[in-house]
Parts: structure tokens; C-alpha cells; sequence
């Protein structure tokens, strides 16, 4: 039992990485480029939850609405005001921005918020399921997590494969000049996916914030590292692989936290990425089309 | 007035100025054949007409609008579509999908429908591997698929990029029987080869382009009887 226990408490921790790992994969896939500042925008949906539901008074379903709301509109203002004057520059300065986009989010959390660490009021309000006669128990955030992700997941996987915008994302991701002729606006998708992405990363937040109620500036840091591993682990730029990555990366985490060492756990993590990335340098589920010249 | 006329068009790569002050037109109904050995600058030419370079000077204007500036995704609405080099093809989409972007900015479901039948009737191949992801298909039917994506948008000008690159002899005429249809059909063609021979043999007129000059110029069936055309392009 506590094998299935630790197994399904890292699906959960791993639908969270998966989501926040899916705002990496596709940033990467249409802008290409590693938005290191993703992890940031989880600490601020976190922020926002806990401000609008504790000084607010708001209810925990109001509270997430506005911080996907509030992260739909600050991933995009940091893409317009950081990223898109760089759309032509090197890869290195569009890296080194996105490090200081990173720090400039922790430090005005640390400013508002100041640097104490804030007791995060859980926003699922599901009771704990027990079963096989009380030996196995389930949290009420473990639940909300997992099946909220998979709902996410199914839709975000309809929209990019099924939907005229959505189809239109996978075009640019892999030819902005020829996605141009056929009359896409490539900075609008860009947009898009930086909105899509954020957005995600306001739910993780929440959810990650009521597994581990402790929040503070440098909440989103961690997180925002491991979801980018579990996206390379995947294949960077593959939005099966981010979600596949991201289970995959919160049951190995879990399992070493139970079996091995709760210290080691997270030199596991980045060892199993080295493993992979030594075996199969694109990733579990990278692409790699045979494309016929 | 013709319908797509360039003047004194200047594009540099960085310090390297890439086209040199080349002006021409093409008129309503014409197969118009830009020509030239590798590196002379036709496929400069074509990006920024439509829009994926832009100019240090001069002006394009298609139907007497000034569009030096216009955006690329703009370009295709305006009734100009661009089959590019190398084709291009959305290689993880399907075929059907590849087609549905070519018709990315027409609302008409309708409308839409009949361009795909008529698509589908000129390259009966993509029907038979609609569902077939594009990546995977040969050379020459990629070919198909790119012309047929720009046509999904209805162009009234079509500008091709090197059609007949590395494709089999038998291909080669495939393709530019369907040019000559597609003229037949009321759309005018710009027509960038360097298969000169092929290009000429179906052109109306064409231009000559040489280290991003345009260094002749004339009816495609004089400049086939060109010496100096048959010399340098020709290979006679």
C-alpha cells in the first residue's frame, strides 16, 4: 500500500510539473526559446490565490479565476515588453533576459510580500478518500490535482490538434516564414502561447500551493527548474512528452523521497535527466520527423 | 498599371547588398519567369515582395497599393500567395491540414470547400493522401502540396520559388503542366527557375538576373533564341 500511496501522490506532483512543464515545451516550440522566467509566474498565481482568498475574503474558485486571469495578462505584457524587442537577437541575450525577467518577478513578490513564508490555505475543499479498509488515503488536493490536469491536458491536446488557432501554433512552431504566407500572424501565436502557458502556470500554482502550503517569492523556483527538466526529459518542444515528462519526473521524485532518500530525492531527479539525455539526447518523446528532401 | 510592379527594389544582408536597384512588372494574365544561376537573387526577389525581407529602398506595389511595408501574413489576403523554395511544407501536419493553412484567412466554409475539390481535381495524388502526414511524402508530391496550399487561399498572383528543385525528370513536366493550367485558369504566375530552358518554354516574359541585377529582359520565346541567354542558361 504505501508503494501505491507514494505512486499516486507523485502522479499528482507530476500532473503539476506537467502543466507547468507544458508553458516551457511550447514557448520553446514557437518562440524558441527557454523562458526561464516560467517558474516565477507560479509563485505569482500562488500570490494572487492567497491574496484574493485570505486579505480578499474571495472563495478559493474566484481566487484561481483571477490569478489565470492575472498570469494570462503578465505572461503576455513580459513577452511584449521583454521577449519581442529580442525576436531577432541572439539566443544567449534572449536567455540572459528571460534569468532577469526570473529575478525581477521574486523581487517584487519580495518587495509586496516581504520574505517570510506565507501558510497557504489549501483552495480544494474535497475530504481525504479512504480506501482498502483505511490502509490507503487520499488527499482531497491530490484528487483535484490529478483529474484537473488530466481534464486540462485532454483539452489543451483538442485545441492544439483540433482548433483553427491551435493549428495554426504547430504551423509556426515549425516554419514562421512559410506559417507568414499562408497569412498567420506569427506575434500574435507567440502571444497566445505565452497566454496559454502563463495561464497554466496560475493553476499549478494553486494546486502546488495546496499539496505544499508554504509560499513564498522563491516558491516558483524549484518547481519552474523541475518542470523544465521534466519538459527536456520529454522532448523539449513535444506537448506529449512535457506531459509525460512531467508524471514520469513526479513519480521518480516520490518514489525516491519514499524508498531511497528524501535528500537525495532531487539529485535523483537530475541524474535520471542525465541518464536520459546521455541515451536519447531528444528526449523520451522528442520529434524527430523523417522529412523526405 | 500592372498588377505586381517593382521599383528600384535594394535589399541588403547586412553590409552585403543582395538585389541592386531592379525594377519590373507583371501584368494581369502573364507567366512572368525571373531567371538566373544560383545566388543571382531571385529567391531575395521573391521574399521581399512578399513581405519576409524587407527593402532597403524602392517600392512594390501590387494593384497600384503600395505594400513595400506590408507585413507578410497581410500579403496572402491581398490575393498574393507564395509558393516558397524548398516548399516548405508544414512536415508534421497532415495533407488535409497543410491545405486548411493555405486557406488560413478565408472565412467562407463553402468557398472553401470548392477551392479543396478544385485542389484536389489538379493534384489528384493529395486526395488519395489527405490523411497522409506531409513530412512523409516524396519530393514531387510535397511540390504538389505546396502549390496546392497556395492555391487554397485563391490567389490572383502566384509567385513560385524554384518548383522543379530536385525533382525527377517526370515531376518536372507534372509541375509545370500544371503552371500553364493554372495561367489557363486566370491566375497570373511569377516564376522563378533555375531550370531556364523549362522556364521559358511557358513563360509569357521574362527577366534575367545576374549578382542581383537584372541584366535582360524580354519575350521568353526571344530570349530563348538569345545567345547570350543560350549560353549562359541554356547550356547550347
Amino acid at each position: 500500500m504505501k508503494f501505491l500511496s507514494q505512486l499516486i501522490s507523485g502522479v499528482s506532483l507530476g500532473s503539476i510539473y506537467s502543466l507547468i512543464a507544458l508553458g516551457y515545451t511550447m514557448v520553446y516550440g514557437i518562440a524558441k526559446m527557454l523562458n526561464f522566467a516560467h517558474g516565477d509566474v507560479i509563485m505569482v498565481g500562488a500570490f494572487v490565490v492567497y491574496t484574493a482568498c485570505v486579505a480578499g475574503g474571495l472563495s478559493p474558485f474566484f481566487g484561481v479565476l483571477i490569478a489565470v486571469v492575472c498570469c494570462t495578462l503578465l505572461g503576455v505584457v513580459i513577452e511584449r515588453l521583454a521577449y519581442k524587442p529580442l525576436r531577432s537577437a541572439a539566443s544567449l541575450a534572449v536567455l540572459i533576459t528571460a534569468i532577469g525577467v526570473s529575478y525581477f518577478l521574486q523581487n517584487m513578490a519580495l518587495l509586496i510580500f516581504g520574505s517570510d513564508t506565507k501558510q497557504f490555505s489549501s483552495v480544494v475543499s474535497l475530504p481525504s478518500v479512504t480506501l482498502a479498509d483505511g490502509s490507503l488515503t487520499i488527499s482531497g488536493e491530490t484528487i483535484v490535482t490529478i483529474v484537473l490536469s488530466l481534464i486540462i491536458m485532454v483539452c489543451l491536446y483538442l485545441f492544439i490538434n483540433r482548433s483553427k488557432p491551435g493549428k495554426a501554433m504547430l504551423a509556426v512552431s515549425e516554419d514562421k516564414g512559410a506559417a507568414q504566407l499562408m497569412g498567420i500572424n506569427v506575434n500574435a501565436m507567440i502571444a497566445l502561447t505565452f497566454a496559454i502557458g502563463s495561464a497554466l502556470a496560475a493553476i499549478a500554482g494553486a494546486l502546488l500551493c495546496s499539496s505544499y502550503p508554504a509560499l513564498s517569492p522563491y516558491t516558483g523556483a524549484m518547481p519552474g527548474i523541475k518542470a523544465f527538466v521534466a519538459a527536456v526529459f520529454g522532448g523539449i518542444g513535444s506537448i506529449p512528452g512535457a506531459m509525460v515528462g512531467g508524471v514520469l519526473l513526479g513519480v521518480i521524485e516520490n518514489l525516491s523521497k519514499g524508498y531511497i532518500s528524501s535528500q537525495l530525492s532531487d539529485a535523483i531527479v537530475f541524474a535520471v535527466l542525465i541518464l536520459v539525455l546521455l541515451i536519447k539526447p531528444t528526449g523520451i518523446m522528442g520529434k524527430k520527423i523523417n522529412e523526405k528532401v | 498599371m500592372a498588377m505586381l510592379e517593382v521599383r528600384n527594389l535594394n535589399v541588403y544582408f547586412g553590409v552585403i547588398q543582395a538585389i541592386k536597384d531592379i525594377s519590373f512588372d507583371v501584368n494581369q494574365g502573364e507567366v512572368v519567369a525571373l531567371i538566373g544561376a544560383n545566388g543571382a537573387g531571385k529567391t531575395t526577389t521573391l521574399h521581399t515582395v512578399t513581405g519576409l525581407l524587407s527593402a532597403e529602398s524602392g517600392t512594390i506595389s501590387l494593384d497600384g497599393k503600395d505594400i513595400t511595408k506590408t507585413p507578410a501574413h497581410k500579403i496572402v489576403s491581398m490575393g498574393m500567395a507564395h509558393v516558397p523554395e524548398g516548399r516548405r511544407v508544414f512536415a508534421s501536419l497532415s495533407v488535409y491540414d497543410n491545405l486548411k493553412m493555405g486557406a488560413y484567412t478565408r472565412k467562407d466554409k463553402k468557398e472553401i470547400q470548392s477551392s479543396l475539390e478544385m485542389v484536389f481535381s489538379a493534384f489528384p495524388r493529395l486526395e488519395e493522401r489527405r490523411n497522409q502526414i506531409a513530412g512523409t511524402l516524396s519530393g514531387g508530391e510535397q511540390q504538389m502540396l505546396a502549390m496546392g496550399r497556395a492555391l487554397m487561399s485563391k490567389p490572383r498572383i502566384l509567385l513560385m520559388d524554384e518548383p522543379s528543385m530536385g525533382l525527377s525528370p517526370l515531376y518536372v513536366n507534372e509541375i509545370f503542366a500544371i503552371i500553364e493550367k493554372i495561367q489557363s485558369e486566370g491566375t497570373t504566375v511569377l516564376l522563378v527557375e533555375q531550370n531556364a530552358k523549362k522556364a521559358l518554354s511557358i513563360a509569357d516574359r521574362a527577366y534575367v538576373l545576374e549578382t542581383g541585377r537584372i541584366i535582360m529582359e524580354g519575350k521568353a520565346s526571344d530570349l530563348l533564341e538569345d545567345e547570350r541567354v543560350r549560353k549562359a542558361y541554356l547550356g547550347a
